[in-house]
C-alpha cells in the first residue's frame, strides 16, 4: 500500500484542527475539535476523528505534521520547564548584567540553576576579546553539577565567531556526559547579546516539554496502529524532523500563525499577499513574501523575556468572533475583551446575554451560527459595531502593507467573514474554501528548511562567505528532512551595518525544499 | 516651566527617567531599552543614586560629564564591564590631582541620559541634575560648555577592557576625531568624559534640572489619564498635528540618518500635512513650506495612545502619532547658541523663530 496520505494538525488557543491530504494535495478528511486544558487530549481527539473517517485508508498515512503551542504555554505558565545552567563567554565585557538577571522572578526561579560569565568571545571584526577560560568552564560545571537538566552557552559575537561556543559545548559533554542537552546561541538567535542569550536559555528549558509532546504524539499514532513519520512545524512555516525539533524546541513558538499564512498561500495559489487569520479573540495580520511569512526584525517578548529569534511579523488586533460589544448604538465599543470558548453559551445567537461580533455577523447575514434569534432591540448597536470593526481593519491593513494597495488580502480562520469584502487598502479580499482550517493545511503542505546567518565584510572574502553560507543553509535544510535533490536557497537578506571601519553587512540565507519521498 | 526637583533615583524611577530621556532624544539619541536593565541592575547591587544641584557639591570638586560614544548596534552585543567609570575616575583624579565629587550626563536625550545613573550608582557618587544639551545633538561640540566658552580640558576615554586614553584636543573637531579613533580601536564602543572642571566653573554653563525633568516626563507618560495633555502642561509644549505617518524617506549618509517623515492629519486635523526634517534628530517641522518649529526647540513624535517617544528608526507607515514641540533652554537662543545648533548649523537657510512666536 502506498504511503500517499499525510495529516496536518494545528493546536490553537480555541480549536485543534486536523486535515488529511493526498499526494495531489486534495483534502480527504478534516475536523475541528475544541482545544482542551491538557492540550494532548485535543490532539488525540482530532487525530482519532480523522483516522476514523479514513477507515481502511488510514494505513496509507505516511506522515503527520504537528504545529503546537505547548512550548509557548509552558513558558507563559512556568510549567514543566527544565532547569538550566547558563554559561556566557566574553568577560571582561558584559559583566554589568548577568544571564537571566532581568527575567521575571518566577520564571528565573523555575529555570535557573546557576550562571557564570567567563573569558572568551570576540569583537565584531573577529579579534578575540579574551582567551577562552576552559578551566573556568570546568570549575563551573563541577560546582553547579546540582543536576541541571540542560546547559545554555552564549558567546559575544558568536553569530560571526562561533568557535568558543563549539569548544565550550565539547567541554560540557566531556564533563557531564554525551547525553547532556546543550543549546548554543549562534544556532538560535542573531545579534543582540541579551535577547539571543534569553532565547538560548529558554530553548534549553524546553527540551523536556517538546520531548513529552513527541512521546505523547507517538503514543497516539501507535495506538492507532500506524507507522508514520512525525514532524513538527516551526515559526517560519517550515518543518523540523524530530531530532532537529528536540534540539530547537523554541522554534515551535509562533508556528501557528506561520502555518495559517502558508495554508492561505496554498489555498489561493498566491505567493505574495496579505493574510489575516481571524479567530475567537484576535485577528492576526501577516505578509507572505515569495510564499513565506515576512519575519519580524524587532525583539519578541515571551513570558516577560525579550528574545530575538526569527518570528513571523504579525500585527494582532483584538477583534475576533467572540469579541464583546458594549456601549450604545450611537457609540458602540468593540472589545478588547472576548467571550473566548464561552461563545456557545454566552453569545446572543446561543441564547446568552453577551452581544458579540459573531452575533453582529449573523444579523448581517454574513455568518450562519447559533440556535437563537437576536432580539430586534439589539440590531442597531450590532450593525454600527461592525462599521467600527472596518475602521480597525483598514488601519491594520495600512500598517502591514505600508500603503501598497495592489496586494490582495486572504481572509482565513473561523471568523474570516468579519473582514468585509469591500475593505479599503487592498486590491481584493479572498475567502478560500477550507480557510477555517488554513493552519492545519499549512502544516500538511510545509517544506523543510535551514538557515545561516553571519556578519561579513565586503571585499575579497565576500563571495566565498556567501557560497559557504548557502551550503550551510542547504545542509541544514537536508538535516531537517528536505530532499537533497530539490533543496534551494529561497531567501538572501543583506543588511548594511553602520559605524564600522570596513563596509560590512549582516547576511541571512535561508534554504528550503520539499520533504523526501518515503 | 514649573518642575519638581528629585533628590534620589531608585530602581523604580529608572523606567520613568528612560521614557523621559527618549522624548528628549527628539527621535535620536539611541534606544533606551538596554540601558534600563543595566541601570536597574546597578541600583539593585550598589544602591540608589542621589540627585544634586551643582551648588550642593564641593565647589572645588571635579564633576565628570560622561557619555557613551560609538555604534549602538555593537553596544547591544558587547555590554559594559561595569568597572569602566571607576577607571575613568582614577585617571581623572590622577591627571587633575583633585577628587571627583559627582557625575553628570553630557547629553540627557536618549540612552546617554540613562546610563550615567548606572555609573553614579557604581561609584557611589551623586548625579548632577543638569546636562550640557537639554536634549540630544549629533556632535560632541554641540554642548553648553562650548557655547559658554569654557576651555577645552583633557578628554579621558575607556573601553570595557580597561584601556585608557587621555588626550588634550585643540578644537572641538579634533576632540570628535580623537574620540572616534579610540572607539574604533575599542571594537566600536567606548565611554568618554570631557570638559572636566570643578563644580564652581560649571555653574551657569549647564542646562539645569534635566534629570528631574526627564523623570517627571516619564511619570506623566506612564500615570496620566491623558499623557499628551499632561506633557503639554509640563513642557509648555504645542501639539503641531495629530494624525498618521503617511510618508517616510530615510537614508544613511556619512554616519547620520537623514530624511523626512510626513504626518497626515486625522480627526480635527484632517486635511493638514506636516513634514519633519531629520538628521538623526527631528530638526524642523513645516506645513506647506511654513515653519511650525525648528531646532534648537525640541520636536518629538509620540505614540498618540501611550505618549511614548517614537525614534526615527522605529517610525513606520500608518502609525498613529502626535507631533509635539516645546521651547529649548534659553542658553541655545543666544547668538552663540544659535550659531552652534540653530537651523543654519544643520544646513537649513532659515531664520530661527522661537516656538512661542510661531503660530
Amino acid at each position: 500500500m502506498p504511503l500517499d496520505l499525510r495529516i496536518g494538525m494545528d493546536v490553537g488557543g480555541t480549536n485543534t484542527d486536523a486535515v488529511v491530504l493526498d499526494s495531489n494535495n486534495r483534502i480527504v478528511a478534516r475536523t475541528k475539535q475544541p482545544t482542551t486544558k491538557d492540550v494532548r487530549q485535543g490532539v488525540r481527539s482530532a487525530f482519532e476523528y480523522v483516522i476514523k473517517l479514513l477507515d481502511a485508508d488510514a494505513k496509507r498515512v505516511g506522515r503527520v505534521m504537528l504545529g503546537t503551542t505547548h512550548a509557548t504555554n509552558a513558558i507563559l505558565e512556568r510549567r514543566s520547564l527544565g532547569r538550566v545552567a547558563a554559561i556566557r563567554l566574553g568577560a571582561p565585557a558584559s559583566l554589568s548584567l548577568g544571564p537571566m538577571e532581568s527575567w521575571p522572578q518566577d520564571l528565573r526561579d523555575a529555570v535557573c540553576v546557576d550562571t557564570c560569565i567567563l573569558g572568551g568571545g570576540h569583537y565584531v571584526d573577529g579579534r578575540r576579546i579574551s582567551p577562552l577560560d576552559e578551566d573556568g568552564i570546568r570549575t563551573f560545571l563541577t560546582r553547579t553539577a546540582q543536576n541541571p537538566d540542560a546547559i545554555a552557552i552564549t558567546s559575544i559575537f558568536s553569530p560571526t565567531s562561533p568557535v568558543d561556543e563549539l569548544r565550550a559545548c565539547k567541554i560540557v559533554k566531556e564533563i557531564l556526559g554525551e547525553n547532556m542537552a546543550v543549546s548554543m546561541s549562534h544556532e538560535i538567535g542573531s545579534l543582540g547579546l541579551l535577547e539571543r542569550e534569553n532565547a538560548t536559555i529558554l530553548n534549553s528549558a524546553l527540551f523536556d516539554v517538546i520531548g513529552q509532546v513527541i512521546t505523547a504524539m507517538q503514543d497516539v499514532v501507535d495506538q492507532a496502529g500506524l507507522t508514520v513519520e512525525l514532524l513538527l512545524t516551526q515559526n517560519d512555516g517550515t518543518l523540523m524532523a524530530l531530532d532537529f525539533a528536540r534540539r530547537f524546541p523554541i522554534l515551535t513558538i509562533g508556528s501557528g500563525p506561520a502555518n495559517s499564512l502558508r495554508g492561505a498561500a496554498f489555498l489561493t495559489g498566491l505567493s505574495d499577499t496579505i493574510v489575516v487569520d481571524v479567530g475567537g479573540t484576535s485577528a492576526d495580520f501577516g505578509v507572505l513574501v515569495n510564499g513565506y511569512p515576512r519575519e519580524s526584525a524587532a525583539a519578541v517578548e515571551i513570558g516577560g523575556v525579550r528574545t530575538n529569534f526569527r518570528m513571523p511579523d504579525l500585527l494582532s488586533v483584538a477583534i475576533g468572533g467572540g469579541t464583546i460589544i458594549s456601549g450604545t448604538s450611537e457609540q458602540p465599543i468593540v472589545g478588547p475583551k472576548s467571550v473566548g470558548y464561552r461563545l456557545t453559551s454566552d453569545a446572543l445567537v446561543y441564547g446568552g446575554s453577551t452581544p458579540t461580533l459573531s452575533d453582529a455577523l449573523v444579523v448581517e447575514g454574513r455568518f450562519e451560527l447559533g440556535t437563537h434569534t437576536v432580539q430586534a432591540s439589539e440590531l442597531a448597536r450590532l450593525k454600527s459595531a461592525l462599521r467600527n470593526v472596518s475602521e480597525f481593519i483598514t488601519d491594520a491593513i495600512d500598517q502591514v502593507t505600508l500603503g501598497n494597495t495592489h496586494l490582495p488580502l486572504v481572509a482565513v480562520g473561523g471568523a474570516a467573514s468579519l473582514i468585509p469584502d469591500d475593505i479599503k487598502g487592498v486590491s481584493q479580499v479572498i475567502y478560500p474554501e477550507h480557510g477555517d482550517i488554513a493552519n492545519a493545511i499549512g502544516a500538511a503542505i510545509a517544506w523543510a528548511s535551514g538557515h545561516w546567518e553571519g556578519v561579513v565584510p565586503y571585499g575579497d572574502g565576500f563571495n566565498a562567505a556567501v557560497t559557504n553560507g548557502k551550503a550551510v543553509a542547504c545542509q541544514r535544510a537536508v538535516q531537517a528532512g528536505a530532499d537533497p535533490q530539490q533543496v534551494e536557497v529561497v531567501e538572501q537578506i543583506e543588511t548594511p551595518l553602520s559605524y564600522l571601519t570596513t563596509p560590512t553587512v549582516r547576511l541571512i540565507i535561508k534554504a528550503a525544499g520539499p520533504l523526501c519521498h518515503i | 516651566m514649573s518642575q519638581k526637583a528629585f533628590t534620589q533615583i531608585t530602581e523604580g524611577d529608572v523606567e520613568d527617567l528612560a521614557f523621559g530621556c527618549a522624548l528628549l532624544g527628539t527621535g535620536g539619541g539611541g534606544s533606551v531599552g538596554g540601558a534600563i536593565l543595566e541601570v536597574q541592575s546597578a541600583i539593585r547591587r550598589f544602591g540608589p543614586v542621589a540627585v544634586v544641584q551643582l551648588e550642593d557639591v564641593p565647589a572645588d570638586g571635579l564633576v565628570m560629564p560622561i557619555c557613551g560614544i560609538g555604534a549602538p548596534t555593537i553596544s547591544y552585543e558587547m555590554l559594559n564591564n561595569g568597572g569602566e567609570a571607576q577607571v575613568l575616575r582614577q585617571e581623572v583624579e590622577r591627571v587633575f590631582n583633585k577628587p571627583v565629587v559627582a557625575i553628570m550626563a553630557s547629553e540627557i536625550g536618549g540612552s546617554n541620559g540613562v546610563e550615567p545613573v548606572m555609573w553614579a550608582s557604581r561609584l557611589g557618587l551623586p548625579i548632577v541634575d543638569a546636562d550640557t544639551m537639554g536634549r540630544a545633538f549629533p556632535e560632541v561640540q554641540m554642548g553648553s560648555f562650548f557655547v559658554g566658552g569654557l576651555p577645552l580640558t583633557p578628554i579621558v576615554l575607556v573601553d570595557f577592557q580597561g584601556n585608557v586614553k587621555t588626550f588634550t584636543p585643540t578644537s572641538g573637531e579634533s576632540a570628535e576625531s580623537g574620540a572616534r579613533a579610540f572607539a574604533v580601536a575599542a571594537g566600536g564602543v567606548a565611554l568618554m568624559v570631557d570638559f572636566i572642571n570643578p563644580a564652581a566653573m560649571m555653574i551657569g554653563n549647564v542646562i539645569i534640572g534635566s534629570v528631574s525633568r526627564a523623570i517627571e516626563m516619564g511619570r506623566a507618560m506612564r500615570y496620566a489619564q491623558d499623557p499628551i495633555d499632561q506633557l503639554k502642561t509640563l513642557l509648555g509644549a504645542k501639539v503641531l498635528i495629530t494624525g498618521k505617518i503617511s510618508e517616510i524617506e530615510r537614508r544613511t549618509d556619512s554616519g547620520f540618518v537623514r530624511g523626512s517623515v510626513t504626518i497626515s492629519g486625522t480627526g480635527m486635523d484632517a486635511g493638514r500635512e506636516v513634514r519633519i526634517e531629520i538628521q538623526n534628530e527631528n530638526l524642523i517641522a513645516t506645513e506647506n513650506g511654513r515653519v511650525l518649529a525648528s531646532v534648537p526647540d525640541l520636536i518629538s513624535v509620540l505614540d498618540t495612545q501611550t505618549g511614548a517617544a517614537i525614534a526615527t528608526e522605529e517610525s513606520k507607515f500608518a502609525m498613529r502619532v502626535t507631533v509635539m514641540a516645546w521651547p529649548c533652554d534659553s542658553l541655545w537662543r543666544s547668538a552663540q547658541g544659535l550659531k552652534t545648533v540653530g537651523p543654519r548649523a544643520f544646513g537649513y537657510d532659515i531664520e530661527y523663530v522661537p516656538i512661542e512666536k510661531l503660530s
